[in-house]
């Protein structure tokens, strides 16, 4: 596991003792768990795809929102390094309206888990357990807040498939849909920004406040054409359908005329620009279907490096840490 | 003593802590200050409930030394939750009552979303007869404005009244029926009392559980934009107007809310306002540390607004503060953001608070910080004006102006003991609060 330490020259930094979003992390340490991911990606194309690195820890799966996909992703993850998973299904009714964060989080503790992948509707959910256990925490998507280990993904599967783009300078990202709602887009602003790309946000003004574009290397636009134009990657978000009745958004039809990323709209884009989108998708909603399935979509791939880019993860937080 | 309501005969209470006698009492040394000026050092002396009158002989059955204290008038809280009835686990009247004293509070107005709601005669009187037993700060009920405080129907206003109800009020939940809202201000004004609203118009607010803004957008938390404050403030402003009632408006957060507030007071309107201990020194800021301790209604807001709530204060343009004192079990308060109830306890720090953060730094004079906590709270109720001249109640507290101590939550008298201001360095701390003459609080024995 040689890669895991961070290339000559890096700054020594300590990385966060969690991962509940971005803010604690340099860009070198960034770059560090992507040549881990590296290393991880390898293991994983191997005929017995899994090795001892995790050996003796626990992982525990903590969902609060059903995520099948992401829970699978990480179990996957833990397992592949030999850890031990126990999963706990949080979500729905298995936990009491009236039981607090810290009781429910306490009762689980009691199994001693090393490490703890968190799911959870509300904001700050994975900053508040922190307090409460010893274990590292790792956030997996908390309400519209952040959901890191998608954004690296995002950016990795980007570092591994734009040759020449690798050190992102210069990079621009499109990211098309219901910004306001998305941990996803958030986790990426922050991300992409901090890898030296610009970010151009767009959507209907419902569901793109004007204060996101407040940030260094991020502007807003709520014309698509004028986001894709020459952006070297264009992230489609999921449309809920419930933002319609909500009173968001008119209809599907003018949603899908104005916002939708198709083979039109690409055209206007980098020639060689990816078409990513973090999943699950509503084809010909928020992108057209065909293009989802053309070369340019890098969709399967963002799902595949899932795995190796959270093997990472939990081996930096478990192994890097001590 | 009794607080008589305006227009109204004085209603009865029992008498306050109980039938022991009240013992002829004499602060030594205290500097003396109420709403006629600073009178200097001076000896205090109260009997029967009483001031009795500076500097006098005799012999005194209990002696306080209050030199280097200062004594004033016990302050007037018009907002706090008790919870009781039927939420005693966030908060009962001996642990809220000893709390308000601990502040410095001798009477205080209690909110009527409790489980049962108060909107019936009978809580109303029990009310006052347990709290008059406890011997703490005076609890005055306000009773809900809608039966169940369910915006529907009114209540019986002179019943409670007659119960000794001083306030009416649905606060907590905004009444959205503008119709319930007027007629509610049309047959409580011949009553003259003083009807309170929660302005925030819900359907603007939605889901909200942060102001919505910079911050709420880049921490993903729901917001919960001003102009929902604004824009019912405006209707209550406006409906108090086409009345004549008496419309005091609670807890008001926002420049744009409080800048409606003095559009409606230039034009004579009779309304009044109120802000709280928190939206004078916090800000949405606090949420980067998610903790659901500073989730409150309405919002903490921004560094502007806060600024532009302190202006109002200084321009008088602020009747009076309201803690807005809002317990909850600390498990309730350890859900997440979503989940987590509105409301923090603040009752006990509030005046150090303030004095430390506004006058100590140079915003705000003490007299006014006085004023806001005696007279404007009994102007806004309708009750005579706090004073330390013999003759008025024996209602007094000794503040220490000097000793700085670090909040401590853990020696909270409220049930809440937790709080956004813990280990926060303040001085101005209440050493003692009298209440009819006797100690209803003593922080060397508490
Ligand atoms: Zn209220």
């Amino acid at each position: 596991m040689g890669a895991a330490t961070p290339a000559a020259g890096s700054p020594p930094t300590k990385h966060p003792r969690h991962l509940l979003d971005l803010a604690g992390w340099t860009a070198e340490q960034v770059h560090a768990l992507f040549d881990t991911s590296d290393v991880m990606a390898q293991v994983m194309t191997r005929t017995i795809k899994k090795v001892p690195a995790l050996q003796g820890f626990t992982v525990g799966t903590l969902f609060f929102e059903d995520s099948t996909r992401t829970r699978l992703s990480f179990e996957r993850a833990a397992r592949a390094q030999s850890a031990d998973v126990i999963s706990f299904a949080a979500g729905g009714s298995s936990v009491s309206k009236g039981e607090s964060l810290k009781d429910t989080l306490k009762t689980i503790d009691a199994m001693k888990s090393d490490l703890y992948v968190v799911r959870h509707p509300a904001a700050g959910a994975p900053l508040q357990l922190t307090r409460w256990t010893d274990a590292a925490i790792v956030n997996a998507g908390d309400g519209r807040r952040a959901h890191p280990t998608q954004a690296l993904l995002d950016a990795y599967t980007f570092r591994t498939s734009f040759p020449g783009y690798a050190g992102f300078e210069g990079v621009e990202l499109a990211i098309v849909g219901d910004v306001a709602h998305s941990r996803v887009a958030r986790s990426n602003v922050e991300l992409w920004t901090k890898l030296g790309a610009r970010v151009r946000l767009c959507g209907p003004r419902t569901l793109l406040p004007d204060e996101l574009g407040e940030r260094p290397g991020v502007t807003l636009t709520h014309r698509v054409e004028e986001a894709v134009e020459g952006a070297h990657a264009v992230m489609a978000l999921r449309l809920q359908t419930e933002r319609m009745a909500g009173g968001l958004l008119p209809s599907l039809a003018e949603v899908r005329e104005r916002y939708q990323v198709n083979r039109a709209r690409m055209r206007l884009a980098h020639p060689d620009a990816l078409v990513m989108h973090p999943g699950p998708m509503n084809r010909d909603v928020e992108i057209e279907g065909v293009l989802a399935d053309d070369p340019r979509s890098v969709v399967e791939r963002q799902v595949a490096n899932g795995v190796p880019v959270r093997m990472a993860v939990l081996y930096t937080l478990l192994v890097g840490s001590r | 003593m009794t607080r008589p309501a305006n227009g109204s005969e004085a209603m009865s209470e029992p008498h306050h802590g109980g039938d022991r006698p009240t013992p002829r009492t004499v602060l030594r040394g205290a500097r003396l200050i109420d709403a006629r000026g600073d009178h200097g050092v001076h000896d205090l002396w109260l009997a029967g409930g009483s001031v009795e009158g500076v500097d006098l002989g005799g012999d005194a059955e209990l002696e306080i030394d209050a030199r280097g204290l200062l004594a004033t008038p016990a302050f007037l809280d018009p907002h706090v939750h008790l919870r009781t009835p039927g939420q005693e686990e966030k908060e009962d009247l001996a642990s809220g009552l000893a709390a308000a004293a601990a502040g410095g509070f001798g009477t205080v107005v209690s909110m009527a979303n409790t489980d049962p709601v108060v909107d019936d005669p009978a809580i109303v009187a029990d009310l006052v007869a347990q709290a008059a037993a406890l011997g703490r700060a005076r609890l005055r009920p306000a009773a809900a404005l809608s039966l169940g405080l369910k915006g529907e129907r009114l209540a019986d206003y002179a019943a409670l009244q007659a119960a000794g109800a001083v306030m009416i009020t649905d606060d907590g939940i905004p009444v959205v029926d503008s119709h319930l809202q007027r007629r509610a201000c049309e047959y409580v004004r011949e009553l003259g009392l003083v009807i309170q609203t929660h302005s925030e118009d819900p359907s603007l607010r939605q889901g909200g559980v942060m102001h919505e803004g910079a911050v709420s957008h880049e921490l993903g938390l729901p917001g919960n934009p001003a102009e929902a404050e604004s824009i019912m403030i405006f209707r209550d402003c406006e409906v108090a107007r086409m009345t004549g009632a008496r419309v005091h408006i609670a807890h008001v957060s926002s420049e744009r809310g409080m800048r409606v507030v003095e559009w409606f007071k230039a034009q004579g309107a009779p309304v009044t306002c109120e802000v709280t201990p928190h939206h004078l020194t916090l800000t949405d800021e606090a949420w980067r540390a998610f903790d659901p301790v500073i989730k409150v209604a309405p919002p903490l807001r921004t560094a502007d607004d806060v600024a532009y709530l302190r202006d109002a204060v200084r321009r008088g343009v602020v009747d009076c503060l309201g803690s807005d004192h809002a317990p909850h079990t600390r498990a309730e308060k350890d859900r997440d953001a979503l989940r987590a109830p509105f409301g923090l306890p603040n009752i006990e720090v509030a005046f150090p608070l303030l004095y430390t953060d506004l006058v100590l730094a140079g915003d705000l004079d003490l007299a006014r910080l006085l004023e806001l906590l005696q007279g404007g709270v009994a102007r806004v109720m309708g009750w005579p004006e706090p004073t330390l001249a013999a003759g008025a109640p024996a209602d007094v507290v000794l503040l220490d102006l000097d000793t700085e101590a670090a909040v401590d939550p853990a020696g909270f008298l409220s049930k809440a003991k937790f709080s956004p201001w813990e280990g926060r360095a303040l001085r101005g701390w209440p050493s003692m609060t009298l209440v009819a003459g006797r100690v209803a609080f003593d922080r060397a024995h508490a």
